[in-house]
């Protein structure tokens, strides 16, 4: 019944950790814009959110055994933690070449950049709905 | 939490980018100095961007690799009035494109507000993990 309750919790915080990896990636791409031969990169957030959740049982996996759950959501907080294993990231095709190589386009960075923030922020929200909704369902009908 | 090294990756984005604008402001000061008596007029000088890790392959900042000198003849002006000339009567100006610096300059500061938002919002986002749960 907990894990129920704390399953969707964990799969939020995997995006909520991915979101911010992908984050600190467009800030690099925005700190390099300047850099000779800087290839941009970017993160498959999809692709890298489907490998978290298949690596922690999913949010789906309800019919897993406790011991089984808490093993792999253990197995899980290293990977939401540290970064990226190289090959979860991808170059970003450019649009205009440059002659110094540089790849960055400071137009699809800053979009992806705000588009990025906006929905960790979206995701932020989602847990906090979700803790306010477990508060809530832990609470006595006496107090409101 | 890996939000955290954002400060870190456009911190080093920001100096690099100062550091630039130092050297264009050395450049501008400069672009009307003659030769001296060793026959050598300023020369430009320009910044080389490097990428720097900073812990992981997807926190990539900036540092100034080297600070290197323009190596374009100067520019030569007939003036044989000028104390600064030459045997021939030419004065050896520094090889500074002011265009070009201005470009440069524009290029940096643009670069550092772009950074500077990077940071603000990195900061704001950081502040609403902290509020989480409440």
């Amino acid at each position: 019944m907990m894990q129920r309750l704390s399953d969707g919790l964990e799969f939020q915080a995997q995006a909520l950790a991915l979101r911010s990896e992908r984050q600190r990636l467009l800030a690099s791409n925005i700190a390099n814009a300047d850099t000779p031969g800087y290839v941009a990169r970017d993160l498959d957030f999809a692709a890298a959110l489907r490998d978290a959740a298949g690596a922690s049982g999913g949010a789906a996996g309800a019919a897993g055994a406790a011991l089984r759950t808490l093993r792999a959501g253990l197995a899980s907080l290293p990977l939401a933690t540290t970064a990226l294993a190289e090959g979860d990231l991808r170059y970003a095709a450019p649009s205009q070449s440059n002659l110094d190589g540089n790849t960055v386009d400071m137009d699809r960075e800053r979009a992806s950049f705000a588009d990025n923030s906006l929905k960790y922020e979206a995701t932020l929200r989602f847990i906090n709905g979700h803790v306010r909704t477990m508060l809530d369902a832990m609470k006595s009908h006496q107090q409101g | 939490m890996s939000m955290f090294r954002i400060f870190d990756v456009s911190g080093s984005a920001v100096s690099a980018q100062s550091q630039r604008l130092n050297v264009v402001a050395s450049n501008l000061a400069n672009a009307d100095t003659v030769a001296g008596p060793d026959g050598k007029a300023y020369k430009a000088r320009h910044v080389v961007f490097q990428t720097e890790l900073m812990g992981a392959a997807s926190a990539a900042g900036v540092r100034v690799a080297a600070v290197g000198e323009d190596s374009t003849p100067g520019r030569r002006v007939h003036d044989p009035r000028h104390p600064g000339a030459d045997a021939d009567g030419y004065v050896t100006y520094s090889n500074v494109n002011t265009v070009e610096e201005m470009v440069n300059m524009i290029s940096a500061s643009r670069s550092v507000q772009n950074n500077l938002e990077v940071m603000n919002t990195a900061r704001a986002l950081l502040q609403k993990t902290l509020q989480m749960g409440a």
